[in-house]
């Protein structure tokens, strides 16, 4: 179920701004991608544009081709709903659904997939999910509470499993750490780790330390000022970008020197 | 250094802060002071109705077969306006906050607010001249089709003015208060819970359901108390468009109607005295407790949504 993603020479519009500028990226199966850069980079746009969540914002439009296997999901006739359900997303701030328990959150993908479940199946692909999340041991007991009852860390786990739940072809994660304290950091980590046996994993980070401890392949975004478009400065196998990259732009911002 | 330390202890409170407190606290007071003024003085007007010999209450048969049919007057109209008015007002709040185009929705909000604002003697009038007449022809249909169903067993009103039309008119008036609430409410979904539901793959509507209803709910419940509150003690409206001529009736369609509350006091206060006027202040009591118990009712519910939400 993971899958390649080819993007080529892709313009992100929002109405007559030109966000995003001609970004061709490759992004591998069964890996991490991280990208990185300054904020207003237009990185979070970029991801958001790799399932359509950037549509959610009147005016949103792009130029290019972004191609997950084979179809090209701004081709005619595909449905953004669809892309979502085949590309999963984790968003900054923890948003489980308030109103509903551990255990809802979690099918509130599948519900939408298809209505009616067996309570078994519903209840495996629960465990599974939550299993899958590194969450279950905590919130076995407990599903039928509500998930806002969780600390922040678990949440977001809990948001991740609601996301893989439909067992999507790729994960996209936006700054999913930032709004968590240094051990659930390291917690979604090292799920992470695990989940891109199964998964294509994109993340957005604003820390260089996770890009380079998590990912497998780094793409830097910069912007020249304010009003210009970002652009993909460079794009290569994480360690060459945080030890050797290529561009001199990239080497003083991974290393600090920035601006 | 030459600077002390301000000293820490002893409240020294600034005079803003001092009447800020008072005022704030002094009107927090005069409402409960109101709201008890009122109380008493409709207790203490009612007396003489409460403890009259029942022959000498109106129809003769004492003052609960008095109140009884104006009560159920009361509620069967706002009832009905509500099943009527709740749907659609959170239909249309709906349609303006999520599925408008801003242009349009900017535009229809306001004209919403507009009717909010128009006065309730208009909308009798409205209702009079043109609604109930236009209503005639589905009395009839009604009374053909569906008369097996006792609400419309019945001679239709050739006027128009019956249990129904009162009831729609106020539905059409409280509909504006219940949407603009359930609009503002809408909006203010947090947009994380929204891109949740969008993330997963849902349809606008499905988004929707997961996570803008379950955010309003309380909202519109609360907005939907506010427009009963309104139905219940609606008087001009009521007065102009009802026929009131008769008892506890179910059916909805014929011209023998109890009248409201409200509409009972204002067609008979003019004229009255003595113990008719304690009878209709009692009646000004009963919408009272009415009133008051149907806000405590909302406030109880919408409590216990947000204890179940968090």
């Amino acid at each position: 179920m993971s899958r390649q993603i080819d993007v080529s020479d892709l313009d992100i519009y929002y109405g007559s701004f030109l966000a995003v500028e001609k970004v061709t990226m490759e992004i591998k199966p069964r890996s991490i991608t991280a990208l990185i850069g300054p904020s207003g980079c237009g990185k979070s746009t970029f991801l958001r544009s790799l399932n359509r969540m950037h549509e959610v914002i009147p005016g949103a439009r792009v130029e290019g081709k972004v191609v997950l296997d084979g179809q090209d999901l701004y081709g005619p006739g595909v449905d953004p709903v669809a892309v979502r359900r085949s590309v999963g997303m984790v968003f900054q701030n923890p948003n489980p659904f308030p109103t509903m328990s551990i255990y809802d959150n979690v099918l509130a993908g599948m519900r939408l997939n298809n209505k009616r479940m067996k309570r078994a199946d519903a209840d495996e692909v629960v465990e599974q999910s939550l299993r899958g999340a590194n969450l279950w041991n905590e919130v076995k007991d407990r599903l039928d509470r509500p998930g806002a009852g969780l600390s922040g860390g678990q949440q977001q786990r809990l948001c991740i499993a609601r996301a893989i739940a439909v067992q999507p072809q790729v994960l996209l994660m936006d700054e999913p750490c930032s709004a968590l304290d240094p051990i659930s950091t390291l917690a979604i980590e090292d799920l992470m780790g695990e989940l891109k046996k199964e998964y294509t994993i994109v993340i957005v980070t604003h820390n260089m330390q996770q890009a380079s401890r998590v990912s497998d392949r780094t793409g830097f975004f910069n912007i020249e000022g304010t009003g210009k478009p970002g652009k993909l400065v460079e794009m290569d196998a994480t360690d060459t970008i945080f030890s050797n990259p290529s561009v001199k732009a990239t080497e003083d911002y991974v290393s600090g020197r920035f601006g | 250094m030459t600077t002390t330390t301000p000293a820490l202890t002893g409240s020294r409170r600034r005079p803003g802060d001092k009447i800020f407190s008072g005022t704030a606290a002094a009107s927090a007071v005069l409402i409960l002071l109101i709201l008890a003024g009122v109380g008493l003085f409709l207790l203490a007007e009612a007396y003489p109705a409460l403890v009259a010999p029942s022959e000498d209450i109106e129809g003769g048969r004492g003052l609960v077969l008095y109140l009884w049919p104006i009560l159920f007057g009361t509620l069967i109209t706002s009832i009905i306006a509500m099943v009527v008015a709740v749907p659609v007002a959170v239909g249309i709040a709906l349609f303006i906050s999520h599925y408008a185009p801003r242009r349009l929705s900017q535009g229809l909000g306001y004209t919403i607010d507009l009717l909010a604002a128009v006065p309730s003697i208009v909308y009798g009038f409205w209702g009079v001249q043109v609604f109930a007449l236009a209503l005639v022809p589905l009395y009839q249909w009604l009374e053909e089709n569906l008369g097996w169903i006792p609400l419309f067993a019945g001679p239709a009103s050739t006027t128009g003015k019956t249990i129904l039309t009162a009831s729609l008119v106020l539905a059409v008036m409280i509909l504006p208060i219940i949407s603009a609430l359930s609009r503002e409410v809408f909006l203010q979904t947090p947009r994380l819970h929204e891109e949740a539901a969008m993330a997963l793959g849902a349809t606008r509507w499905e988004m929707i359901k997961y996570a803008v209803i379950p955010y309003g709910r309380s909202g519109v419940v609360s907005a939907s108390m506010l427009g009963l509150g309104r139905a219940l003690g609606e008087t001009m409206a009521v007065t102009l468009v009802l026929s009131a001529s008769g008892g506890v009736s179910f059916n909805l369609i014929n011209s023998g109607n109890p009248p409201t509350l409200a509409a009972e006091i204002a067609l008979n206060f003019p004229e009255a005295t003595g113990l008719r006027l304690s009878e209709l202040i009692t009646a000004g009591l009963l919408l009272f407790l009415l009133t008051f118990a149907v806000n405590f009712a909302a406030r109880a519910l919408v409590t216990r949504q947000k204890g179940g939400s968090t």
